[in-house]
């Protein structure tokens, strides 16, 4: 019993810290941004009070029960995701809750939350929003198809489903990282990574200017401030994943931090770089070339590594 | 401002046809009420103006000066005013210039539909006094009759620079808790209805959009 | 371009009855013609003449002669010519043949020229449809007998305090303030 109280404490902490981790991230990238269009950007604690201001805002607008659950859906989809993804290999205190197949609970929170934000977004009856949720999860569906191949490449070359074996395994140098021992794999990975930061080539689903923000058009206020804190927790674990799988993990808080911070800044370049696809160009795109390499990763796996 | 509204009953929503009337609200809205330690709500008033999330209405000529403003040479980010494409989760309603009749019913239902508090910020002399448009027949002339405007910046057209200073004027009034705007439009709706309707002859629409 | 301007006019003369022929500028060339004539005209110059493209359709409210004059401005792409072709109407007796045939998107000009001028083409689709003014109630605003300025100050009410100045004099006043002191 004390065990698992002294479980849920650590993973409160770990939640607090990823949480001020994930704004200051986003905050840092959008200055990042600014400073790449000559601008100064905003502040570092904008994140915060945006939060802060949509909390103290009030909400009047009641479009049913499923329209309330979309972000805390959402949320719970961003907290699970953390709370199967060890933080800080060799840490108990950000180690959090793995078990033996905690790979599989993780992947199915992360679309879990996009679940549950179409259900929420399609009762609000915008138009927009709907048009959104169809571009999102026609998107979703799409890349969804070579992560899932790099992740089982992955599993089958570390022959388990425990993410922390797995960061176990990648120890003792830079060249046991998944990234060299099986590039196919991460390559299929990150590419599917872009698609799902929905940073420019990948983010017809939120369009601000054509379908007002997109999914998201009819929420406000607290609604609105639960998302934006979803969005740094669920950034956040999404990046630690990847780190997990193919980065070689973190033994420490720094490392954590430079790592994510450098996962983070490929969807970020990427996205400085290129405009946005239309939604059947991406789906096509994600089902081409990542796809192929995420079968090569597999048969790469079967052949060299084990075979 | 001393009139209580819970008196009044609930909104007619006489322009809609009776089998159209069951489908909106016939609520009346509820002021803001402020936080009661007052500490607490001068931190929430510091916060509400340093993050400011704009609704651009570009009505008029306003609209091609208020797109510099996120530009590098302005950059309107860093003192937390970012534009924000749809009315629910904007806070400030950039009105760009002139608003012909048509227009201000677009303008009254943005405005009802953003959740408050919210603030009204008016570009250039149009919606002052009518501008160069003064004695046109569709022009509004004086643009507070219809919605509470709580900063007037003028100018034909304001240049980025005045604006930036309206943002920077505007952010001191929310801090001193002057920007009271979405409180007076909800006290005094029925004295703002009986304006729009003078002028907006065609009312189709509820009496309060929510 | 095979034709110039002048000869297709010219052969067209035999056949319609052309007046007020103005060579406006190199590209532009103005002409009058009877209003039973005029949408056969056109479209004489469309199909038979190359001016395939209606640029706009307007129209010149002449009050003091009791007529409104329609200009359907229409361009040549290959030869990269316009020909204004006006056409007069009674002022009163407000109707015109719709050209929303020859051209769709003329539809969109006549519901504009019904709305503010008060001019009816039969025919036009969606020609009663409100287009700029929503629940319009007076005589039709551009038409010249509207006063804009009472109607503006009954209905807007101008605000206390608005001063007009005389542009001329105002810059003098600002431009010249040392100059006009010491007259």
């Amino acid at each position: 019993m004390e065990f698992w109280a002294v479980k849920i404490g650590y993973f409160l902490i770990t939640l607090g810290m990823v949480t001020v981790y994930g704004l200051l991230l986003g905050a840092i990238i959008a200055r990042t941004m600014a400073r790449v269009q000559g601008r100064i950007g905003i502040p570092y604690w904008q994140p915060f009070l945006d939060i802060i201001k949509n909390l103290g805002k009030r909400t009047a607008v009641s479009h049913g029960v499923m329209f309330y659950m979309g972000p805390v859906f959402r949320i719970a989809g961003g907290i699970g995701t953390l709370a199967f993804v060890p933080v800080i290999y060799g840490s108990e205190m950000f180690s959090n809750f793995h078990f033996a197949g905690d790979l599989l609970l993780a992947m199915y929170f992360i679309f879990f939350g996009q679940l549950g934000m179409a259900l929420g977004a399609g009762e609000s009856g915008h138009p927009f929003s709907a048009i959104g949720v169809a571009r999102g999860l026609g998107q979703m569906t799409a890349f969804e198809l070579p992560f899932v191949l790099a992740i089982i490449a992955v599993v089958i070359q570390y022959d388990t489903l425990s993410i922390t074996e797995i960061v176990a395994a990648q120890q003792g140098g830079v060249s046991n990282w998944t990234l060299f021992t099986n590039p196919l794999a991460v390559a299929a990975a990150m590419l599917a990574f872009l698609g799902m930061s929905g940073y420019p080539p990948f983010d017809v689903f939120t369009a601000p200017n054509e379908i007002p923000i997109g999914p998201p058009t009819e929420y406000h206020s607290s609604f609105l401030a639960l998302m934006a804190t979803n969005r740094a927790i669920f950034a956040s674990a999404k990046l630690i994943l990847f780190m997990d799988l193919f980065f070689g993990g973190a033994t420490g808080l720094i490392e954590m931090i430079i790592k994510t911070w450098a996962i983070y800044m490929v969807a970020v370049v990427v996205g400085a770089s290129f405009p946005r696809f239309r939604v059947d160009q991406s789906i096509r795109f994600f089902l081409r070339v990542p796809t192929l390499i995420g079968i090569a990763s597999i048969a790469f796996v079967q052949i060299f590594l084990l075979g | 401002m001393t009139t209580k509204d819970q008196s009044l009953g609930p909104l007619a929503n006489d322009g809609l046809s009776p089998e159209e009337r069951d489908l909106f609200s016939d609520a009346r809205p509820v002021p803001y009420q402020p936080y009661p330690i007052e500490v607490v709500e001068k931190f929430v008033n510091w916060v509400r103006a340093n993050s400011l999330f704009m609704l651009a209405f570009g009505t008029g000529c306003g609209a091609v000066e208020l797109n510099p403003l996120m530009t590098a040479r302005y950059d309107a980010y860093r003192f937390g005013f970012q534009p924000r494409p749809t009315p629910r989760q904007a806070s400030v309603f950039m009105i760009g210039g002139y608003a012909s009749v048509k227009t201000l019913k677009r303008i009254i239902r943005s405005y009802e539909q953003m959740q408050g508090p919210k603030f009204v910020v008016a570009l250039g002399i149009c919606p002052v006094n009518g501008g160069m448009y003064w004695d046109s027949y569709n022009t509004v002339n004086q643009f507070d009759l219809y919605i509470p405007v709580d900063l007037y910046i003028t100018g034909c057209m304001p240049r980025p620079e005045v604006l930036l200073a309206g943002v920077l004027e505007l952010k001191k009034k929310i801090k001193e808790g002057r920007a009271d705007g979405h409180n007076r439009y909800i006290e005094n709706l029925d004295w703002y209805k009986a304006n729009q309707k003078r002028i907006i002859k065609n009312w189709d629409m509820p009496d309060y959009s929510w | 371009m095979s034709n110039d301007p002048k000869s297709i006019i010219e052969e067209l003369s035999d056949h319609y009855q052309i007046s007020e022929i103005k060579e406006q500028k190199a590209d532009l060339l103005l002409l009058k013609i009877p209003k039973e004539d005029a949408v056969q005209f056109i479209r004489e110059l469309r199909d038979g003449q190359n001016y395939t493209h209606l640029a706009f359709m307007t129209v010149i409210d002449y009050i003091e002669s009791g007529i409104f004059t329609l200009t359907y401005m229409l361009h040549n792409y290959a030869a990269h010519h316009n020909i204004a072709v006006h056409v007069d109407i009674d002022r009163e007796q407000t109707e015109m043949e719709s050209i929303h045939e020859l051209w769709v998107h003329a539809a969109t000009y006549q519901r504009e020229l019904r709305e503010m001028y008060g001019i009816r083409f039969p025919g036009s689709p969606r020609l009663d449809d409100d287009f700029c003014l929503e629940g319009w109630d007076e005589i039709p605003p551009m038409r010249r007998e509207f006063d804009t300025v009472s109607y503006s100050r009954e209905r807007f009410f101008d605000r206390e305090g608005r001063i007009t100045t005389d542009p001329r004099e105002h810059m003098k006043q600002i431009m010249y303030p040392i100059h006009t002191d010491n007259d």
